[in-house]
């Protein structure tokens, strides 16, 4: 069953929103479940500190709870660390048994801030996230 | 077997042929409602291909010896139950593909590019599978002929009132639709279009994937110029799939594959086509799994065509009260009388992946998502539903766990 933890963030996302003035947006969909989600950042006065990031999206609660649950983690994180970020520390976090339909549902959010962030810093995206176009299309 | 058709299905015995009812899902008896995606398949499908593996394989048509001929005579009787299936009148006019999709495309490329331009007119309707809807999008582009569809109403039936505008829109060449819809269920008045039609000038192309598992298909009495199925969702196995065209049709076509099988002579100046239906079957073709198909339509027919409509009515009936009775839930498409065994729905605010998850727990498959009918989903203005799909083998204990598994649903999401 679904852990109560993904069905609050489902119902009650954290960093719900875009914001005005973002340094580093990107959207993204799942074309299979209809998933999209955009993601918005604001970084600190160092350049590099996530101040505040927000998304705005629609779809599966697990694609809503996961990317919802990503804003928690990342928030205050520098963005090169964020950028490199494991999938698997997400997945650990969602913490429930997912099936590879499943998993693409849950790192879109993920890759999304994964591509705002690469394309903020002109850093070149990792190659397991690559081939994803312009916005990622998981 | 019985040689008369029963009026009512014994599906206790039917299941008995079915092994994957054995199957547990999470430690559940497997509910299987998927069949309009695809059917499962009854060991005497199995068990007669596995012989045919075992006792009459090789590559059809071009042997002299022993083993050719079996598996020759195994794969044009198919063929000949696939013809008697449909009500065609020859069996040179049937072909068989990869699948009811490759059927569709050879027509759209063989006679659509040849027969398509500016100033003609491609008409498909709003409820189309993508597999009748893609390709013709596709050619009329490449030929500069208008796309037009037949829009639907609020109970996903076809606005037939819609033809006359269409009919001033140029020359009307093609007019394609499903006979029976997969997401909805909806039975389509696909002999009233072929009147219509043929009226205009045009061909009547009928996709019978969704219909040909579950109703009597003649294709003479339909009045269509091509009619495509598929193995799969006949009991059958996948990778075959059957085109029937009119002979004139056929005949004036160009072949939309090319190489071995297909051709009368080959020189470094010029190929001549071979006759049909081998002008349009080249290369070896999916021989045991056409062998297959003809023994599910063997299966199929024994169980008896009116009896499979008649259980299916009976659980799209019991299905749509009973789902009718969760708050919050939604069907979309014509009432129980007016549809195959096809349910979709939606719950109020849960995703449908998220429904067809939790009914996974629960041992039960659905299908979830847009049932390749993406513009279907604008039209009812969601990105989604959830699809429940019956067939011979169904069983009201199985739409009654639907219904106890779309309550945990939503007693899950507090929706």
């Amino acid at each position: 069953m679904y852990r109560e933890v993904i069905l609050d963030h489902y119902k009650n996302p954290r960093g719900h929103g875009a914001i005005e003035g973002a340094h580093a947006h990107a959207e993204g969909q799942n074309p299979l479940c209809g998933d999209e989600v955009s993601i918005f950042v604001r970084f600190g006065d160092d350049g590099e500190t996530i101040d505040d990031v927000g998304f705005e999206g629609r779809g599966c609660a697990i694609s809503q709870a996961a990317t919802s649950m990503l804003t928690e983690m990342v928030k205050g994180r520098k963005a090169a660390d964020v950028a490199a970020l494991p999938k698997e520390d997400l997945l650990e976090e969602i913490g429930i048994p997912l099936t590879p339909i499943r998993l693409k549902c849950a790192i879109l959010g993920l890759g999304v801030l994964k591509v705002a962030l690469h394309r903020a810093k002109g850093t070149p995206l990792p190659a397991e996230w690559q081939g994803l176009a312009d916005d990622l299309t998981i | 077997m019985a040689v008369s058709p029963a009026t009512t299905l014994d599906t206790e015995r039917l299941r008995a042929d079915f092994a994957v009812f054995d199957e547990l899902v999470n430690g559940k008896p497997v509910a299987y409602l998927d069949s309009a995606s695809s059917t499962q398949k009854p060991r005497q499908v199995l068990d007669a291909m596995r012989e045919f593996y075992e006792h009459s394989y090789a590559n059809v048509h071009r042997g002299v010896y022993t083993l050719a001929e079996r598996a020759t005579e195994g794969y044009e009787g198919a063929r000949e139950k696939v013809r008697a299936y449909i009500n065609a009148p020859s069996n040179r006019e049937v072909i068989f593909t990869r699948s009811a999709t490759e059927a569709l495309n050879l027509i759209a490329y063989s006679w659509g590019l040849e027969n398509l331009g500016p100033g003609d007119v491609v008409v498909i309707t709003e409820l189309e599978h993508h597999a009748n809807f893609v390709p013709w999008q596709y050619i009329a582009s490449k030929t500069g002929a208008q796309f037009a569809h037949i829009p639907i109403d609020d109970y996903g039936e076809l606005q037939l009132d819609a033809l006359d505008e269409i009919a001033t829109r140029g020359n009307i060449k093609v007019v394609a639709n499903n006979l029976v819809s997969n997401t909805l269920g909806t039975i389509n008045p696909v002999e009233k279009l072929a009147v219509w039609a043929h009226d205009h000038g045009a061909i009547m192309v009928v996709d019978a994937a969704q219909a040909a598992p579950h109703r009597h298909i003649d294709v003479q009495a339909l009045g269509c110029d091509f009619l495509a199925f598929s193995s799969h969702k006949v009991c059958g196995p996948s990778g075959v799939g059957a085109l029937w065209g009119k002979r004139e049709l056929l005949d004036a076509m160009q072949p939309f594959n090319f190489g071995g099988e297909m051709i009368r002579s080959v020189s470094l100046e010029r190929t001549s086509w071979n006759e049909l239906p081998y002008k349009f079957e080249a290369g070896t073709p999916a021989i045991a799994e056409a062998y297959g198909f003809g023994i599910a339509l063997d299966y199929v027919s024994e169980v008896g065509l009116d009896a499979i409509e008649a259980h299916e009515r009976d659980l799209v009936g019991h299905a749509m009260a009973s789902l009718g009775e969760i708050p919050g839930l939604r069907i979309f498409g014509p009432p129980a009388d007016r549809r195959t065994g096809i349910v979709s729905f939606e719950v109020a605010n849960v995703h449908p992946h998220d429904v067809a998850q939790i009914l996974n727990w629960e041992g039960i498959a659905v299908r979830a998502g847009h049932h390749c009918t993406q513009p279907l989903m604008t039209r009812l203005g969601v990105a989604a539903t959830t699809r429940a799909s019956f067939y011979l083998y169904s069983t009201h204990e199985e739409i009654d766990r639907l219904v106890a598994g779309l309550l945990k649903v939503k007693e899950t999401f507090g929706a």
